[in-house]
């Protein structure tokens, strides 16, 4: 099965320039609110299959990855 | 030299390991572990291998075959076509992990590039501690491995870039040069090519350090300047220096090559690509206010093997018709149709200013003229599309003529000595 999943992200954009995710939609629909944000990146996907800027999340207690390819967003499956 | 009394200098060169084929696999993980080739498009005969994986090469697969040559060597070989927009990005993030460590980076080719670091220990730490840094970043940040070469001048870093493969770092130092660059053989140098190569073999001229060890007259006799040059690659004098970022962008010459869509058979063909590629030229050259001095001409037939000539022109240009000309007569007095043509390149170089002040023929000044025409027929281009103006000779084989190649990516290391 392909790990890359691209997803919807609403996201605010602050007047410097920074971009905080909030809430990501997941492939089934489900919609997960980030509750921290602990690290952003330039950083190379390899289990997805791809780079940009890597987003280090806590959704629900666990800690994922979540980055930014020039616009197209996507995560990897577990 | 007085070697003591200069500050040595710390330059690094970087080289992406199989770059095409790295990205693309990146992109895409359940190709990694397969033989991957990166080739451009096999239907307008630029099916040739580009890039391959590390697999694909231990398979025999080389750059430059033909896909079929390589598929009998591989049937399960993966195909990717290439996507220079994506090597360009990646292209441009290595650099900018580069300028973290110094404003002198001076790109070679898209994959390549030296770094001038000399001075920054306080900050960053040695050579190879800035050399393992930039791996690891490439590692983490693109998802690349590199190789570095680490030393004194530009040409013993390239040299040590391409000693160890994949992801490593080689340190080429005064103490240790002698052992571990004299021995390679004389062909690694930058710039000695297939017959500057035969010509030092027939002097029992086989490795680095014979080259540096030889009399630099003699060498002068059998070379000419590139003699004196070599001999100081050979004994790392080199003292050129990375350029600043940007400065590179100063334009030498302009030109362009196409692999034809079928094989040139004959001076009539020749004459229509050579048409095409001196439109472009020229459209060119007017483009950024220049005229050129040297029409030089590629020509690599279907041997694959290639030749570049050059001749100098009674007046500076930027006019298509003397470009063609020029081009033509180099072609005519330098090919024997031993075999069919598969690519052909002009180029344009020794550049002048446009406006720069010209001596004018007494009696026919009918360039006067074509210039003013030139110019019209390029803002017509520009208001009504590439193919709206042609020359009718264009129309005698649209296939073959079919083709823009200002539209055409050109990827290639500049030259070294600027």
């Amino acid at each position: 099965m392909n790990s890359k999943v691209f997803v919807e992200v609403t996201a605010k954009h602050d007047i410097y320039g920074n971009v905080r995710p909030l809430t990501i939609k997941w492939e089934d629909g489900r919609v997960f609110e980030v509750d921290r944000l602990i690290d952003v990146r330039q950083a190379a996907s390899l289990k997805g299959g791809g780079v940009g800027i890597r987003y280090t999340c806590n959704i629900m207690g666990k800690q994922v990855y979540l980055y930014d390819d020039e616009g197209k967003w996507f995560m990897e499956r577990k | 030299m007085g070697g003591e009394f200069i500050m040595r200098r710390t330059i690094l060169h970087v080289d992406l390991n199989n770059y095409y084929a790295s990205v693309e696999c990146l992109y895409r993980p359940e190709i990694r572990d397969k033989p991957v080739i990166v080739c451009g498009d096999a239907e307008a005969r630029h099916g040739i291998i580009l890039a391959k994986n590390y697999i694909a090469k231990n398979l025999g697969v080389k750059t430059g075959e033909a896909i079929w040559e390589a598929k009998q060597k591989c049937p399960s070989l993966v195909l990717v076509r290439a996507d220079f927009q994506k090597y360009l990005r990646f292209s441009r993030l290595a650099r900018e992990i580069y300028a973290d460590y110094s404003d002198k980076i001076e790109p070679y080719g898209i994959d390549e590039g030296w770094i001038d670091v000399t001075g920054t220990e306080q900050i960053f730490g040695t050579g190879q501690d800035i050399a393992n840094q930039i791996r690891q970043r490439l590692r983490d940040e693109l998802g690349l491995t590199g190789s570095v070469g680490v030393s004194w001048n530009k040409i013993f870093a390239k040299l040590g870039s391409d000693l160890k493969k994949p992801d490593a770092t080689t340190v080429i130092t005064a103490d240790n040069f002698h052992e571990k660059v004299w021995p390679l053989p004389v062909g690694e140098l930058l710039y000695v090519g297939r017959s500057i190569k035969r010509k030092l073999q027939n002097r029992a001229i086989y490795t680095i350090g014979d080259l540096a060890k030889r009399d630099i007259s003699d060498l002068k006799l059998l070379l000419g300047v590139w003699g004196e040059t070599l001999w100081h690659f050979a004994n790392g004098f080199d003292a050129a220096t990375v350029r600043l970022t940007g400065e590179s962008s100063i334009i030498k010459s302009i030109g362009n090559s196409t692999t034809t869509p079928r094989d040139l058979v004959n001076n009539q063909d020749v004459k229509l690509i050579i048409y095409v590629l001196a439109e472009s030229v020229a459209a060119r050259l007017r483009k950024h206010g220049f005229k050129c001095k040297t029409v030089s001409i590629s020509v690599r037939g279907n041997d694959l093997m290639s030749f570049e000539r050059q001749g100098k022109l009674s007046d500076p240009t930027f006019l298509s018709n003397d470009i063609a000309n020029k081009a033509m007569e180099l072609f005519k007095a330098n090919y024997r149709w031993d075999n069919p043509i598969r690519s052909l390149g002009v180029r344009g170089s020794d550049l002048v200013t446009a406006d720069t002040h010209v001596q004018l023929d007494l009696f026919d000044n009918s360039n006067l003229d074509a210039e003013i025409l030139a110019g019209t027929v390029d803002m017509l281009h520009k208001r009504f599309g590439h193919y709206s103006v042609q020359r009718c000779a264009m129309l005698l084989d649209r296939h073959l003529t079919g083709f823009n190649p200002e539209q055409d990516h050109i990827i290639h290391p500049i030259s070294y000595f600027k």
